[in-house]
Order: C-alpha cells, then structure tokens, then sequence
C-alpha cells in the first residue's frame, strides 16, 4: 500500500480505510495482534486483515460487516485527524487542474496544515516530481512528517519548519507551481516568485475573506504576474430517492372518461402506480444545508523572466 | 547562475510539428504549427513560422501580411494619458455621437499601420464623453477599446487546464458540455495517477483521454473502450505528449465486450480488423482487399491467356504484404488491449459521452478491481439517478454520489470587487463511488433509496465539502 500506489494485498503496517456504512469510515493502522473495535465488534488484524484483498468484506465479532478499502487522498481527506481547517476534495481538484499538477511537477505549498491537499499533490506528482512544503508550527511539521513516512511517500516530500513570508520555501528557481494558504498571502509573494523557475510557472493562493483576495490580487499585480484569475467552486450533492406523491380526488367524472386518465398521464416510463391514489416518482433532491463557502481560489501565471 | 541550465531550453522552444495553444484574451485555439500555414484566429489570419524557435509563452503581434513579429517588452504603466476624470455620469448623455472616428476612419489609420496602442489613444483623444467619465469608467472603456483593437497573441504549450477551458468556450458540444471544473472533479474522484490502470470511455472528442494520460504521465496504461469503427482521438493529439506516452494508450471495440467478458473473444477473427480500425486506412484495406481477391481471380483467369505485367504483379504483392502486416498489427493491438481487460483488475474507470451512461457503466464496472474509485459524466441528472438506483440493487459499489460543482468567477479590484456579471448555468452533472468485492449485501443500503425521515445530521455537511 501506498497513497501514491495502489496494491492488492493487505500487509503490515499498511494504512487502510474500514468503510462501517454511509458517510461512516474510519483509518486504521495494520498490525499483527493488533484489535480495532467497531460497531459492529472487534476486527482482528492478524486473521481479518492481513493478506485479504482491499475490498473485500470482512465480518467483525457481532456478526455484522465492514469494507475494507484501499487508501487514496481523498478517503485520507474525509478521514484524517484534523489539526488546522482542511481543503476538501472540491477544492483540490480544482487546484491540481488549473496548477497544471501532473506526474514530475515540482510544486511549493504553505502551510502545510493537516496535509489534506499536500497528499493529493504527491499522488498527482509521484513517482518523478516533488512537493516542498512549509509550516511554521513545529509539532504540525513534525507531525506531517511522521504521515508521510507512514504513509510511505517520504521520497516525494520535505517538510520545513518556516515561516514563508519571511524565509520562504527553503529553495529558488525550481517550482512548477506555488500553492498558498496562509493568512497574508500577498507577503509571500516574493518569495513565491523566487521559488518559481525561471521559465515560468502557476500560482494559486487560497483564502476564505474577499479582503485578503484584493490584498493578494494587487501583490501579484505589482509582482509581474499574469492571468489573475478569481474564482470559487461549490459541490453540491444530490440525494437521490424514491418519493410517492400522492394524487387528488376531484370526484367522479361527469363525462364517465376514466379518472385512472389523470393518474396514466403523469405516471412516469417503468414506475408502477399503487391503484390511482399516488404516483412514485424516482428523484434526487438536494440536502437541506449545504456548504456555502470555503474560500476564493486566485490563480495566476508567472511569466518568463 | 546554475539554476538557468535546469530549464531545459530545447523543451521550451516551439518546432515545427508542435502543437501549440494560442490565446487571445480569454480566446484559446489549438493548433499544430506547420510550415507556411496559414492559421486563422480570432478574425485575424497569419502564419506561425516566425515563431519557431522562440520560447513558449512569447507573445506576438500580427503584421500586415501575416507574418508574426515578437512583442517588444511591456511598458510599464502604458502611455494612455487620463487626466482628467469627472465625479459621475449625471451629465453623460449617450447619443451615440460622442466618438468622432468613424469605422472608416478607424480602418484607414489601421491600413496606416497603427498599432492597437495608438489606435485606442486616437479613440480616447476623439471622444468627447472621455474627460467627463469617471476613472472607474476611463479604465473600464480602456480595457475594452483595448480588447478589440490590440491584437497579440501568445503561444502556449496544451495543457489540460487550455484545453479544456478551449473546448467549453469553443466548441462545448463537441465535450457534451463538460465544464472544466467538472473535469477537474473527474480527474481527482477517479485518483487517476502514474502507474495505473484506467478505462476510459469518452465521446468528448479526446479531451477526457488526454487529460487522463496528462495525469498518467506515461506511466501505466490507459485503456480506451470505442463504440463503432474506431477511436476519436482529435482532441488528445492537441496535448502534444510524447511518443512514449502513445506506447501506455490501448483501445478495445465496446462490440467485443461480451465476447470478452464470456471468454470466448477469437483475436484471429480477420473481419475484425477491419471493424476495430474505421480509419480511412481500414475501409479502403478492405475494399482493396476484395479488390485484390477479384484481381487475383481475374489474373488467374486471365494467365491462362496473357501473362499478367509483372511491375502490376509486385505492386499487388506488396500491397498484400502491407495489409497482412498492418493487420497483424491490429490482431496485435486488440490482443494487448484484452490482456489489460481481462484480468478484471482495473484501477479506475472514467465515462464521459453522449450514450446512455447505465449500460455502460454496468458493462464496464465487471474490468474493474474491487476498492477502487470509478467516475461517469453525464450531462443530464436523469440517466445518472438511473445509475445509481441500479448500482444500489445490485451491489457491488459504495459511496456513491450524484453531484454537480458550481462555478463562479470575480473581478478583483479596488472598490471595484465583485462576481462576474455573467455565469456558467452549469457544467454536467456526475456519478461517483468505489468498487467492492462482489458479494455485498444489499440490506445494509436498499432502506436508504427511500423518502428517508426528514433529519439533519450535522457531520454530513462537512463530509459533504
């Protein structure tokens, strides 16, 4: 296993996701002898799960059943221990397309956070590119590096413990794409211009408060950079289901025309009607609330030098 | 300065035979430079040959003749003098006589040669409303005199993000009006990543392909499932990749699926050659070969009485040679293809087309390994509430969800912040989920495809991010 490689087999100290039922999962780390409780009982890893097949089901002590999935950096994203506020896969994606993310870039990121978006990034990067992030808090450094080696894409990272307006990313002239989420993106542009070959390369700073965005808009601006592109993007989901609605009695007709003439002219191709009183109907609507806001995406480009 | 040797000069320079994007504005077109082609663009036409050599991401202006002439370096702060501004428009009547310059004037000072600069300070000079605009407004009429009268273009390399932006802005029919954000989520849902195992199965001429191999980058394998005579592959070729990459792309007929699937697929079936290639190439194989079965008869006939032009007879024979090696190659290529399929472990799959998704999807999920992501496009919600409702019955997938990305842009300026006037109303709709092992229960989801009891769990809304 790894997040930037898939495997068949479940093996020690592999990191997999036990998917309990709807939007219900949890990680857990595979150790012989080791004991997971859920709700559905105990799994053991040594007999459960070592050496079966991501994705097969195993069956805990209660008797009830569970999934066993592989990792990708979108199941780490709805499942990791948060320590700082994540970026969701919505966001992500956009960032990795309009970054032009893809296998050998070489991509700058601060804060480094929780590492929801810097796993995606390795996925996308690996086996050839390279991910240079940095985080001023010591233990969330500390700890991200300790993921990563779990995780077993070490190669592909390095952490650094600095603060990015000040210092930077720790290297110059060699970043395909700079990614920012910090509070005062525009003190960091310089050094995301230094970090950037000089052939050029993508930007993208993140920010939840539209003033940050206009600090930012005229820092790149002043800073030669093109393109300058702000943008949000909002999921949103659709629950599919089955409704019954039900149909009116307006009495018998005068004309003796058929009342089940109202019911088969809104009875849909395949769904069956239950007598004429109610017509069901396969739908999807959306959720009562939904997420509203995470923040504004500005991209730009930085040119040739 | 050691770190201008990494920037491999030869990589950043446009050739011939590259395929290049060109922008305009927000206008993209991709192209392929060719010698002494004439290229049109954005009502201007030219020839591309002045720019090989150069660097990508140079910027040009176009002569009068078509040829192009790289762009001086900018200015800083461009010379369009504004001195004087006014408070508001409360005194600005727009009559449609406040610009003094005909069109026919313009027209002689651009046959003059102007350049789009100096052709917008002649508008600004020839205005009477300018002076009394506000300075909001002097920029504002700036930047779109400017638009329409400054005629640059850059040359950039394909990337997904131009391609895909191209496409929906050009020619969104053509993608089944797949919006870039949308192909975004497609890329990422499907974790699509060197070194693996996708199928794909598009009709959005290419670019789902190509963007999914730009993911891969020429490691793995991508497998493309055709319906009828063969591949589009257009829109791919406009990435520009590698040949290498073309060595990891494999395509297998939809029409030989079952076959597959049963066991019983014969790759030394010759008409099938014939039906997998659809090229131009393949149809007039066939019909020369029964052309050359008929020759064969009639020379036959005929050696009886005249001996048949041996030039004519080694040209046959060639051809024949030619034939059998191309159709060697293609037995070659569909029994590659199938030996990806049919070890049913798939990493991924991707459908993005203009057929009904449902059978589709169910056809293909079979190649596809258990705990493992899937994504189909659709753009319409109906068909894919059909997916779903059928996945559910039969088990099989999890984490299913139907869900569309909304998009908005903003004009960031001083005081002048705001969402875009104009919007996208919407860029498709998709089906995700992960693949499990077989055998899975139904009882645990069946209850969830009706009216649940109206709740609101508040974890889901952050799940749902």
């Amino acid at each position: 296993m790894s997040f930037v490689e898939y495997s068949e087999i479940i093996q020690e100290g592999d990191v997999v996701i036990i998917f309990l039922g709807h939007e219900s999962m949890m990680p857990i780390k595979v150790q012989s002898g080791a004991q997971t409780q859920t709700r559905y009982g105990v799994i053991r890893h040594s007999s459960d799960l070592i050496g079966q097949r991501f994705g097969s089901k195993v069956t805990c002590s209660k008797g009830g059943w569970v999934y066993v999935l592989h990792p990708t950096p979108e199941l780490w994203t709805v499942n990791l221990p948060h320590r700082t506020q994540i970026l969701y896969t919505t966001d992500i994606a956009n960032i990795t397309l309009l970054l032009e993310l893809k296998p050998g870039s070489v991509v700058c990121e601060s804060g480094t956070g929780s590492g929801s978006l810097s796993h995606s990034i390795l996925r996308t990067v690996a086996p050839t590119g390279h991910l240079h992030t940095v985080e001023f808090h010591a233990q969330r450094a500390e700890k991200a590096v300790q993921e990563f080696k779990e995780h077993k894409v070490s190669h592909l990272v390095t952490v650094r413990n600095l603060d990015v307006c000040k210092d930077g990313f720790g290297i110059t002239g060699i970043a395909d794409a700079v990614f920012l989420d910090i509070p005062s993106p525009w003190e960091a542009i310089t050094h995301a211009k230094s970090a950037m070959k000089r052939k050029g390369g993508r930007l993208c700073s993140f920010s939840p408060c539209i003033e940050q965005v206009q600090r930012t808009c005229e820092a790149l601006l002043d800073h030669g950079f093109e393109e300058i592109c702000t943008l949000e993007v909002l999921l949103r989901v659709h629950d599919v289901r089955t409704v019954t609605l039900p149909l009116p009695d307006f009495g018998p007709e005068e004309d003796s025309a058929d009342s089940s003439q109202v019911a088969s002219d809104l009875s849909q191709d395949e769904v069956p009607n239950i007598g004429n009183t109610s017509v069901i109907c396969r739908t999807a609507t959306p959720p009562r609330e939904m997420a509203g806001h995470t923040g504004y995406l500005t991209f730009a480009t930085k040119p040739r030098d | 300065m050691a770190e201008c040797v990494n920037d491999s000069d030869a990589e950043g320079r446009i050739s011939y035979g590259d395929y290049v994007v060109l922008k305009r504005g927000d206008v993209f077109k991709s192209v392929q430079v060719e010698n002494k082609k004439k290229v049109v663009f954005e009502k201007q036409w030219f020839f591309l040959d002045n720019a090989v050599g150069q660097l990508y991401g140079t910027r040009f202006e176009i002569e009068a003749g078509g040829s192009l002439k790289l762009k001086a370096a900018k200015h800083s702060g461009d010379s369009l003098d504004s001195k004087e501004a006014g408070q508001d428009n409360r005194h600005i009547v727009d009559d449609g006589r406040s610009q003094k310059l005909s069109r026919d004037d313009i027209e002689t000072l651009k046959e003059q040669g102007l350049k789009g600069q100096e052709i917008v300070q002649q508008l600004i000079d020839n205005s009477t409303t300018f002076k009394d605009k506000t300075e909001f407004a002097q920029e504002k009429y700036i930047k779109k005199k400017k638009k329409k009268y400054e005629s640059d273009i850059t040359i950039l390399k394909p990337s997904t993000r131009l391609l895909a932006m191209m496409y929906h802005g050009r020619e969104p029919g053509k993608i089944c009006h797949l919006r870039y954000d949308t192909l975004a989520q497609i890329l990422t849902l499907g974790n699509i990543h060197a070194g693996s195992k996708i199928i794909v199965f598009e009709t959005c001429a290419g670019l789902v392909l190509g963007s999914v191999m730009e993911r891969m980058g020429g490691y793995g394998s991508v497998i493309q499932m055709y319906p009828g005579g063969g591949p589009t592959r257009a829109g791919m070729e406009s990435f520009g990749f590698p040949s290498h990459f073309h060595e990891t792309l494999h395509e297998f007929p939809l029409c030989k699926v079952n076959a597959l699937l049963a066991g019983t697929l014969d790759l030394s079936e010759k008409d099938a050659d014939s039906q997998a290639t659809g090229s131009g190439n393949g149809r007039s194989e066939s019909s020369q070969e029964t052309s050359g079965v008929s020759e064969e008869k009639n020379s036959e006939h005929q050696s009886m009485e005249v001996s048949v032009d041996p030039q004519e007879e080694m040209r046959r024979a060639e051809r024949e040679r030619l034939r059998e090696q191309r159709m060697e190659e293609k037995r070659k290529k569909l029994a590659s293809a199938a030996a990806l399929l049919e070890g049913r472990n798939a990493d991924g799959l991707v459908i993005a087309s203009r057929f009904h998704p449902c059978p589709v999807l169910m056809g293909l999920l079979k190649f596809v390994a258990p705990s493992r992501p899937f994504v189909v496009y659709c753009q319409y919600r109906e068909p894919l509430i059909e997916c779903y409702t059928k996945l559910r019955e039969q088990g099989g997938a999890i984490s299913l969800r139907l869900t569309d990305s909304w998009l908005r842009h903003y004009q960031v300026l001083p005081n002048r912040t705001h969402p875009v006037l104009l919007m996208s109303g919407g860029g498709g709709y998709l089906l995700s989920g992960t693949t499990v092992a077989a055998d899975a229960a139904k009882a645990r989801n069946q209850h969830k495809s009706e009216e649940p009891v109206a709740s609101f769990v508040p974890e889901s809304v952050s799940k749902v991010l």
